[in-house]
């Protein structure tokens, strides 16, 4: 089991991560979830041990890394740019980490072949790496990682440098990969899609700080903090006043800062005027999405845009009324709206 | 018609600087080779050179004094390279800067440190240990001369290697010095065998170093060239010997050639962001290493100027005396440096125009359909920044002997040699610089609605401009330091220069004209390094080596 604690780093005046507290079970999957800048690579290199704490600690089994040099954690590293050594083929740059565990040439060349056939590269142990399309390099690099049997795989936008369709038939190969090895994962992503399909457990990491952390379900239904709701794309953040009041009306919640998630919203045709968690505007954007439609709803009253998710077609300038259900409408910390 | 107007801007400047090169590259280096292959038999006086054991062994030691030379540079800079290109430290662009100064400095002032060096610790023999005249001296300031070079030429290939690939091989369980031996050192082979290549190429040639320290006894093919020239006015067999020498380096330079195509070919395209490092005791010891290499001899030099010789003290005597004329000498040494500064202005200056009009050919000849002429000017001027100086000095002493252009009695062909020397160093600045102006600058000039003529003058002259300070700045540094062509010229009071009055001061015994040539040394630095300097504050900080 991984254990941080109170991890502090800065960079000159940058304090890149703010104490932070993290537990990683043994065989678990935990996506660090993030904005480019927040911090998240940093905490993979402290734990790998490339990058020096200034306070805090990291702990394996209980044990402390502190003085555990990083070429002795037993720990494996990708990198998005997955960082090949570019002057071996795929097989010497697989059997490097098992080249440093000392294990014999048989060995080595059975544990290659072993570890290719698992991440779909069958036979390519003699290419040249300038040779591979981006995908290949990411499964080499997954592999060249996987190869020792690292008792904690941290990955680093592992997906990040590939086009859409292969970054999302990657997400699910992934998953499956992971799960059925039993690895221990870190992943650290900007992409929510990609976290929450991949792990057990997503922490939302803002400003060098774990903003949240909870399974992908809770972290989407209540994201706790206005920034993590708004980085997850939950735009509708409203406050609420005394007795459910909103600017267009009234919701049947208590007071404090919520979030109306986009799916939240069901179209109801004729609404009785003034109901409870019901609200009425024009239509001034509407975007087709494949299996919906996403509108911008200016609310009247209130001149409040809401993001809506509507299966039904829609168009710009449209009169449109919609029930909210007051379980989907999440709670949200009242400071740092 | 057409083709011919499109073409005249490369057949211009090509047909000047081809006329300037015919006459002062092509001519003399012809009349070196006519007069080494003359004789009974074209090869008769070659082969008597090859088959003397005196001359063997001369080019034998030049062989193998290279090579140890180049293994002990990159031996000693290589650590210092990976210290300056991965860790970020306050001061890194000054010591940068401060690193290239003994590589442009003159290879007499180099010498004169070095003998500094051994008086101030009782190593110019006497009792106790002797490093005066011995192949130590010249093999530690070949390291000293040469350090930047691979400091430079490695460091920066290393800054732009992907330092996430050797966290990757640290995690995957592999020590500091597995990661070294099989990540980065691979890696780093192109740029080390080109470095290497230049370093030999620069030893392998090096005369003012070789002259000076390794006195009578130790003899390169270069400094044989001089001595049987200048000393015992035998031209055939300098000229055979410079035939000899000629041949090597046009091997040497083809083989630099190909190694930096090599390297180019792998240098990457973007920068990867370099994950910040912590400074740690790796940093303190390089510094300090560097330090005591690169500093030691220059303080001691300054520190000698300043001696006032054997009762101890110091005095601005040596200074001073710089004024007053010594029979050994046809003119005072403030007068040589006063020379040296009036003759430097003209060489950079035809350096410049000569290197521009090349860079303009070596560049446009690439769009205009005459790829050909381009490649040949490429690789034909880096010919002369091998050719040695003293061939070089050798061949006008054979041509440039009547008028108008007559070596004994006219001035400029001080300037033009010095220019000669200085031009390799222009083009090999500006191409580059030049051809590094990405594209997509030009593109996007153009589209926003400049015409042709405006993205010249708003995109290549700006950047230009800074190629052409850095290329002036080291054609100057490179007239002022010249001493292998300009100790063929015969002496005259107008064409005594600072570094041939240092060779004689340094020649002779006697504490007085000892401290004054290291007054003189201190002086040539000091211009030296302000030119450097200056150079280095203009110069492109992008393109700079780390």
């Amino acid at each position: 089991m991984l254990t941080v604690r109170g991890a502090m780093v800065a960079f000159g005046r940058v304090i890149a991560l703010d104490g932070v507290d993290l537990e990683v079970a043994t065989g678990e999957v935990v996506a660090i979830l993030g904005p480019s800048g927040c911090g998240k690579s940093t905490l993979l290199r402290a734990v790998a041990g490339l990058q020096p704490l200034e306070a805090g600690e990291v702990r394996w089994d209980g044990e402390d890394l502190a003085g555990l040099p990083v070429h002795r954690r037993d720990f494996g590293l990708m990198f998005q740019e997955h960082a090949l050594f570019s002057h071996r083929d795929v097989a010497a740059n697989v059997a490097f980490g098992l080249r440093m565990q000392k294990m014999d040439v048989a060995g080595r060349r059975r544990r290659v072949r072993e570890v290719l056939g698992l991440v779909g590269l069958a036979g390519y142990q003699e290419r040249q790496i300038a040779t591979l399309s981006g995908g290949e390099a990411q499964r080499v690099a997954l592999a060249r990682s996987l190869a020792p049997e690292p008792r904690l795989l941290m990955l680093d936008e592992p997906l990040g440098s590939l086009d859409r369709p292969r970054r999302e038939e990657l997400t699910e190969e992934l998953r499956i990969l992971l799960r059925r090895i039993g690895v221990t994962v870190l992943h650290v992503t900007h992409d929510h899609d990609e976290a929450f399909a991949v792990a057990d457990r997503v922490a939302v990491m803002q400003s060098g700080r774990i903003a949240r952390i909870g399974t992908s379900a809770d972290i989407w239904h209540d994201p706790g903090h206005a920034s993590v709701a708004r980085f997850l794309g939950h735009t509708n953040v409203v406050t609420v006043g005394e007795g459910g009041a909103v600017l267009w009306g009234r919701l049947s919640v208590p007071p404090g800062p919520v979030v109306l998630r986009s799916d939240a919203f069901r179209r109801v045709d004729d609404p009785s005027p003034g109901a409870v968690d019901t609200v009425t505007g024009i239509v001034t954007d509407a975007r087709f999405r494949g299996d919906r439609f996403e509108l911008t709803l200016r609310t009247a009253p209130g001149d409040v845009d809401l993001l809506v998710r509507d299966p039904h077609p829609a168009a710009a300038g449209e009169r449109l009324s919609y029930a909210i259900d007051p379980a989907q409408i999440a709670a949200l910390d009242a400071g740092g709206v | 018609m057409r083709r011919l107007a499109a073409a005249l801007p490369v057949v211009l400047p090509a047909l000047g600087v081809g006329a300037f090169m015919a006459l002062f590259f092509a001519w003399p280096i012809g009349g070196v080779i006519a007069r080494g292959l003359s004789g009974t038999s074209p090869a008769s006086l070659l082969g008597e050179i090859l088959g003397s054991g005196s001359h063997r062994s001369v080019i034998w030691f030049t062989v193998w004094q290279a090579a140890v030379s180049t293994v002990l540079t990159v031996a000693v800079a290589l650590p210092a390279a990976g210290a300056v290109a991965r860790l970020r430290f306050r001061g890194q662009r000054l010591v940068r800067a401060l690193v290239t100064v003994p590589f442009v400095l003159p290879t007499v002032v180099v010498g004169a440190a070095f003998e500094g060096l051994f008086d101030r610790f009782g190593l110019a023999g006497g009792e106790g240990l002797s490093l005066r005249h011995t192949v130590w001296a010249i093999l530690a300031a070949h390291v000293f001369f040469n350090y930047a070079v691979v400091l430079r030429t490695v460091g920066a290939h290393w800054a732009n290697l992907d330092a996430r690939v050797e966290d990757q091989a640290r995690v995957l369980g592999a020590s500091r010095f597995q990661v070294f031996r099989q990540v980065v050192l691979p890696r780093l082979a192109p740029s080390i065998a080109a470095a290497s290549a230049i370093v030999y190429l620069f030893s392998f040639t090096s005369f003012g170093v070789v002259l000076i320290l390794g006195g009578p006894a130790r003899a390169t093919i270069e400094t044989e060239i001089y001595r049987y020239a200048i000393v015992r006015l035998d031209l055939s067999t300098a000229a055979a010997l410079a035939v000899v020498q000629l041949a090597a380096v046009v091997a040497l330079v083809a083989v630099s050639n190909a190694l930096e195509r090599r390297r180019a070919a792998i240098e990457p395209a973007s920068t990867p962001a370099a994950a910040p490092r912590r400074r740690g005791p790796g940093l303190v010891a390089n510094l300090a290493v560097m330090g005591v290499i690169l500093g030691l001899p220059l303080a001691v030099l300054v520190e000698r100027s300043l001696a006032a010789g054997l009762r101890g003290g110091y005095t601005l005597r040596n200074y001073t005396a710089m004024a007053e004329r010594v029979n050994l000498l046809p003119d005072t040494a403030l007068a040589a440096l006063g020379n040296s500064l009036v003759f430097a202005a003209p060489a950079a200056a035809l350096a410049l125009l000569v290197g521009g009009a090349a860079t303009l050919v070596v560049l446009r000849s690439g769009s205009r359909g005459a790829r050909g002429l381009g490649r040949a000017f490429d690789v034909g001027l880096t010919l002369p920044l091998g050719t040695s100086a003293v061939t070089i000095g050798l061949g006008f002493l054979l041509v440039l002997n009547r008028p108008p252009i007559d070596i004994r009695t006219s001035v400029i062909v001080v300037p033009i040699a010095h220019a000669l020397v200085g031009i390799p160093f222009v083009v090999r600045t500006l191409v580059p610089m030049l051809r590094t102006i990405n594209p997509r600058v030009r593109e996007a000039a153009a589209v926003l609605g400049a015409s042709p003529r405006r993205v010249r003058r708003e995109v290549d002259l700006r950047l230009a401009a800074r190629g052409v300070a850095v290329g002036a700045g080291f054609a100057f540094a490179v007239s002022l330091g010249e001493f292998g062509a300009t100790s063929f010229i015969p002496r005259r009071p107008e064409t005594l220069t600072a570094p041939l009055a240092l060779f004689r001061l340094l020649g002779t015994p006697g504490e007085a004209l000892r401290g004054q040539a290291m007054a003189l040394a201190v002086s040539l630095m000091a211009l030296t390094a302000v030119a450097v300097f200056v150079m280095d504050m203009w110069g492109d900080s992008r393109r700079g080596a780390f």
